[in-house]
């Protein structure tokens, strides 16, 4: 069915029900997410189909049990993004224009940590962490969550990076701009596109982290949105309600970025993972 | 200005900067490694380290006073043997295996069908491809918990579903030791579909639509023109979205703590699941080394795959 024959409208109004149909299968988990979150009610009862009125108890009481949380993820999660693009652009200039000795074998090495089970590292992480007393810290967890977006980062900026003509950069160098300036001034800007895919990416990546909030955390005080869920289903079997409207509220910032940026998020999958 | 010709590839570059040595450039390749450096040691610290670190603390004895001590003696080869003579490992080992193949071979189906699906242009095609990311976009341990709760064997929706429609209704999806690991499949083939929707329909995009047109002159039919022309000029973009896909999968965690906790009776505990559960849930870090590092060698053998798909991608 790959070739695309001409077709009636009609028939193409056909392909439109069957996608929607695909659609509202792949959706309903997420549709069954809400629903269960407006009957706070039914507790360990069947849920009906169609919530009956607009009853947001359980999201006030998820705000007020999970909304510390949220702001712990947020916090975290821009930490996160900081650090990555502040380490990953630079490098992914050098990369692309330098043409250092060892600059294939570091990019090479890139596309090797992709590799790299998180639990693995979270296992070494997590004693040398202990030793330099950045367990249950903010900064020890947003250093991790910035390991989940470096390599991608690279990777995508890079390829990008190479293709800016090397005649603009010649000619600000010509000006006496020196590296560090020509990089601020001229690339990056050329480079938008890609940094915004690269800090979306790595801000989704820290928002759903959560082997290392798990790990590497082992009190109350650095608690992401991901790990206070998890906990929550343990301590609160019977109020699915306010478990599952804090996981509506989880997913909130995805569901933003799928709309706003729907372009870059397309990019980063296909870029990030091909090329 | 011999080095501001930076699009000229490494050895060259190199050997003009040895051609003309001086205190300036010399200068100025230290700053240009200024760039790359912060990268480097980032990614030494934070992925090289690991491997280094998870082999030598596999001979390692840890015990929960490791921790107020910092005492951990070498212990030989003891924690190697603890763990393979486990009955557990063998059979997470299995599991990790039966997971991995299952999510791969039905993520990857079902996101072939609906790239080739949303190949064609239909009114709101772009739309409606964009919103079946969202479940990829999701947190991952958020999906396991809303699927915990639709799979629950009493009140949940799928088997509350089941009933009307006159099928085995109360089946105990993620209660049974005989059908939690398959429920966990079927969980992550959803959460895989998008993702290995995405990569194939970008790859089906880039394929010339002018061979369409020519097969069709020759009469062939849409089977044959998929499986004779598709998937051939697929093929390097299929291998590395199952390359992807087995490396992202090999090692999942956070799904199956959200959905089983590794349960009932240890029937979904993968490596994944058992490294986290020897370190941080009886804090022997030594054995969840010895099995972390089985994950490893598991995941290099397919990044040699990988690296050759890529490079005969490249050329």
């Amino acid at each position: 069915m790959a070739a695309p024959t001409p077709t009636t409208p009609r028939r193409r109004w056909g392909s439109t029900l069957a996608g929607l149909l695909v659609l509202c299968v792949m959706l309903f988990p997420l549709y069954w997410m809400l629903n269960t979150a407006l009957q706070p009610e039914s507790g360990l009862l069947q849920v009906d189909p169609v919530p009956d009125g607009l009853d947001l108890s359980g999201f006030s009481k998820a705000v007020s049990d999970q909304g510390g949380h949220l702001l712990t993820s947020l916090l975290v999660s821009l930490g996160a993004v900081a650090i990555c693009l502040l380490i990953a652009a630079p490098a992914a200039y050098g990369l692309a224009r330098f043409g250092l000795r060892g600059s294939h074998g570091i990019v090479f090495g890139t596309l090797i940590t992709q590799m790299v089970p998180g639990i693995v590292i979270a296992n070494a992480l997590y004693n040398s962490y202990v030793d330099l007393g950045l367990v249950n810290s903010y900064f020890g967890l947003m250093l991790a969550d910035a390991s989940l977006g470096i390599p991608f980062s690279i990777v995508l900026m890079r390829s990008f990076m190479v293709s800016i003509p090397g005649e603009v950069i010649e000619a600000a160098e010509l000006d006496g701009a020196g590296p560090v300036r020509t990089f601020v001034r001229v690339v990056l800007p050329m480079s938008r596109n890609s940094l915004i895919t690269s800090g979306l990416f790595a801000f989704l990546f820290s928002w759903s982290d959560f082997m290392f909030a798990l790990t590497l955390n082992t009190t109350d005080d650095v608690k992401p949105i991901t790990l206070g869920i998890y906990q929550y289903i343990g301590a609160h079997v019977g109020d699915w309600g306010s478990v599952m409207a804090a996981s509506v509220l989880s997913a909130v910032p995805a569901a933003i970025l799928l709309v706003l940026a729907q372009k870059y998020i397309a990019a980063g999958i296909t870029g990030g993972s091909v090329k | 200005m011999t080095t501001s010709t930076a699009t000229a590839p490494a050895p060259a570059a190199t050997a003009t900067a040895v051609r003309a040595p001086g205190p300036g450039r010399l200068r100025r390749r230290l700053a240009q490694w200024g760039f790359v450096a912060p990268a480097v040691v980032f990614m030494l610290l934070f992925f090289g380290y690991p491997l280094v670190r998870n082999v030598v603390m596999s001979f390692q004895h840890y015990t929960p006073k490791t921790f107020f001590t910092g005492e951990a003696p070498f212990n030989g080869t003891d924690n190697w043997a603890g763990v393979f003579q486990d009955a557990l490992f063998g059979k997470a080992l299995w599991h990790t295996l039966v997971f991995t193949a299952g999510s791969l071979l039905g993520q990857f189906c079902i996101g072939l069908a609906l790239a080739v699906f949303f190949n064609r242009r239909f009114p709101l095609s772009g739309a409606l491809r964009s919103l079946i990311l969202l479940p990829w976009l999701v947190p991952m341990v958020v999906s396991g918990i809303v699927w915990r709760r639709i799979l629950d064997q009493d009140t949940g929706v799928l088997n509350s579903f089941l009933d009307t429609v006159g099928l085995a209704g109360h089946t105990p999806w993620l209660t049974s030791p005989d059908l939690a690991l398959l429920s966990v499949v079927l969980v992550n083939i959803w959460i895989g579909i998008p993702f290995n929707m995405v990569i194939l329909y970008g790859g089906l995009q880039e394929i010339p639509k002018e061979l369409y047109e020519a097969a069709s002159l020759d009469g062939a039919s849409a089977w044959r023109t998929f499986r004779s022309l598709t998937l051939p000029l697929l093929k390097p973009v299929i291998t590395v979205v199952l390359v992807l896909g087995f490396m992202s999968t090999v090692k999942i965690l956070d799904l199956i703590l959200a959905l089983t906790d590794g349960g009932p009776a240890d029937a979904t505990q993968t490596l994944g699941t058992l490294t986290y559960q020897n370190s941080f849930v009886q804090l022997d870090f030594g054995a969840g080394a010895v099995v972390g590092n089985v994950l490893i060698l598991i995941s290099a053998v397919f990044a040699v795959f990988y690296l050759r798909a890529n490079r005969t991608e490249g050329k």
